[in-house]
């Protein structure tokens, strides 16, 4: 029963680790461009096929392979920023919304052109071998997603306290026109937002088909959401209000898709986030704004 | 007490019997080919979705991304009463109607309750989680079939009956628009406009928000009714937040608090993938593309400037 648990609870934690980095694209956008970056979980779909093109069809080691699907991504994200964000700054927020819902449904279908409808099985490249320690087995890919999710963590947690960079993506989250009066190019720190957010949803999606063994058009946009859900969760606008809120939400799904139903774990994990709303609106981490009149 | 008719309202009930006999001359001279006359009643259900989001979205200024979700408690209510009762086929479909929008009313107050404390993108995110939390309980739930959802509903509200659609889709606008310009009606623009001022010369904020969301949600309901009575098969997977965004996308590309606005875009955008279906593959893609270039267009400075040439007279005169 005990080995059960944790087994469960190890579960919990690969798949929370993954909608945590994810979550932490959608938490940085919106911290500095004030924005819901719908097309965040295609990002991940095309990091998957990404992968697979260059695995499969131009033939490279699995890591040079890892290494082009994140700047592809990192690239797409700044060009889809560039292209069709940037010129929308000023307008409402649903007008973005919206554009970036067309962007979401543009790569779907264009991934859908190119690789068709049906699903694609996928090999995982991940072969370590699993651990045993006492009665819990640990596989090989719990291991490598903790690893990896952890160092990814902890060097976007450096990067955004250390670097100057990431204190000019803090200034321009806090206050875009004062960052600028400061000498800060905004548009150049907008677009390294983004660059660092595609990267970090490309490392989720190669994690992800690792998991799932099967590329699909549309495989984003369930763990898109549910990344969504645990970026709000945390708070959104807070980076370590997405990390608890992704492996928060991993353990939740995985405990009752075990023990309760596997139908209602969806339904147990938004009632979950609309229970913290109602209790703390702004979510775990997120900081309480008050109106000024 | 002396009201005067005004030259508006007989405009208004003038264009209503004009578009309803250019639809019948439409339909019967077989003008529209199949593809067309089965597009009538989605055309129909997408502006009631769409008129009634615009109240919560465009008129309260909330974003809802669970609009779909009362859509589909209103149809499943629709769909369980008119396959299990055993009455005339008139009476049954009314009777399903009521029910459907009065459930989808009843969620809506349920729903709109706990969101009060909430706005902006965190109301956003909790109503598209509720969406999501009913999609899976109709997949669970015993009587609702799970995913393989309820089929064999009768047909009441397909092609053939596109009159009563048609009744049904013009009563939905008019009792929005003259909500939207009646004293309640005023009272949700101005939580829309400023909150707190309005919150200020003691309007009952709670009250009217609610209000919004139970309205909103009792024509999705019938919207949802009408869908299933024309499709005949509903699964929880059709209500899913890519519906909800649909209707969004709808409101948003016709203009957030525009009536108008909103059931021109509703027929566009839903004759508009029929009419790219000529181009097959690239349908979507289109869609996608033409979806994101509107966007853009609207916010632009080129719009600006044609504004500045005039091209648009009367949009000039109403920004001025």
């Amino acid at each position: 029963m005990l080995t059960n648990i944790i087994e469960q609870l190890l579960n919990g934690l690969r798949t929370g680790s993954i909608y945590a980095l994810i979550a932490l694209g959608y938490t940085m956008v919106y911290g500095i461009a004030k924005m819901i970056n719908f097309a965040h979980g295609d990002i991940i779909m095309v990091g998957a096929y990404a992968l697979y093109v260059a695995i499969i069809n131009m033939q490279l080691p699995a890591i040079p392979a890892v290494l082009l699907t994140c700047v592809t991504c990192a690239v797409l994200g700044v060009v889809i920023e560039k292209v069709a964000y940037k010129p929308l700054r000023k307008a409402p927020p649903l007008a973005v919304l919206i554009t970036a819902i067309g962007v979401s449904y543009f790569l779907q279908s264009a991934s859908l052109l190119i690789f068709g409808a049906t699903p694609i099985p996928f090999k995982s490249i991940i072969n370590v071998p699993a651990v045993k320690l006492g009665s819990v087995t640990v596989s090989g890919l719990t291991i490598v997603t903790l690893i990896v999710t952890t160092v990814c963590m902890i060097a976007l947690t450096l990067f955004i306290n250390k670097t100057k960079a990431g204190s000019a993506m803090r200034a321009v989250s806090e206050d875009k026109g004062a960052a600028s009066l400061m000498g800060i190019n905004v548009n150049r720190t907008i677009s390294m937002t983004f660059a660092i957010g595609s990267f970090l949803a490309a490392v989720a999606g190669i994690l992800y088909i690792c998991q799932y063994q099967s590329l699909r058009p549309t495989l984003g946009a369930l763990p898109g959401i549910k990344a969504f859900v645990a970026a709000v969760l945390g708070g959104i606008g807070s980076v370590p209000g997405a990390m608890i809120g992704g492996i928060l939400l991993g353990i939740i799904e995985s405990i009752s898709k075990a023990y309760i139903s596997t139908e209602l774990a969806d339904a147990i994990v938004f009632g979950v986030l609309v229970v913290v709303l109602l209790v703390k609106p702004s979510g775990l981490m997120g900081k309480n704004s008050t109106e000024k009149v | 007490m002396k009201k005067k008719i005004s030259k508006g309202f007989i405009l208004e009930i003038a264009f209503i019997i004009a578009s309803y006999v250019l639809l019948t001359i439409l339909m019967k001279s077989g003008m529209l080919n199949r593809q067309y006359t089965a597009l009538i009643v989605p055309v129909g259900v997408n502006i009631m979705l769409a008129v009634s989001l615009n109240l919560v979205t465009g008129f309260l200024g909330e974003l809802s991304l669970g609009h779909a979700c009362f859509m589909s408690i209103g149809a499943y209510t629709g769909a369980l009463i008119s396959t299990s009762m055993e009455l005339p086929s008139y009476a049954e479909f009314f009777l399903a109607l009521i029910a459907g929008g009065v459930m989808a009313a009843v969620f809506g107050f349920l729903i709109g309750v706990p969101v009060l404390r909430l706005h902006g993108d965190y109301l956003a995110i909790v109503t598209l989680a509720f969406g999501e939390i009913v999609k899976s309980v109709l997949n669970a739930l015993p009587f609702t079939n799970g995913s393989k959802g309820l089929s064999k509903i009768p047909m009441y509200s397909n092609y053939q009956h596109y009159t009563l659609v048609f009744i049904l889709v013009i009563l939905t606008i008019v009792i929005i628009t003259n909500l939207v310009k009646s004293r309640h009606g005023r009272a949700i623009c101005s939580l829309r406009d400023n909150y707190i001022a309005s919150e200020s010369i003691g309007i009952p904020v709670s009250r009217f928000k609610v209000l919004a969301f139970v309205i909103g949600a009792f024509f999705a309901g019938i919207a949802g009714v009408v869908y299933a009575h024309n499709v005949g098969i509903i699964k929880p997977t059709t209500f899913d937040y890519n519906k909800s965004i649909e209707i969004l996308v709808i409101v948003v590309l016709g203009g957030m608090g525009s009536i108008k606005g909103s059931i021109i875009a509703a027929v566009i955008l839903t004759v508009l993938p029929e009419m790219l279906r000529g181009a097959d593959d690239y349908r979507m893609l289109l869609y996608s593309i033409v979806l994101i270039v509107m966007m853009l267009f609207n916010n632009s400075e080129v719009k600006e400037r044609l504004l500045e040439m005039n091209l648009f007279k009367r949009h000039q005169k109403e920004v001025d």
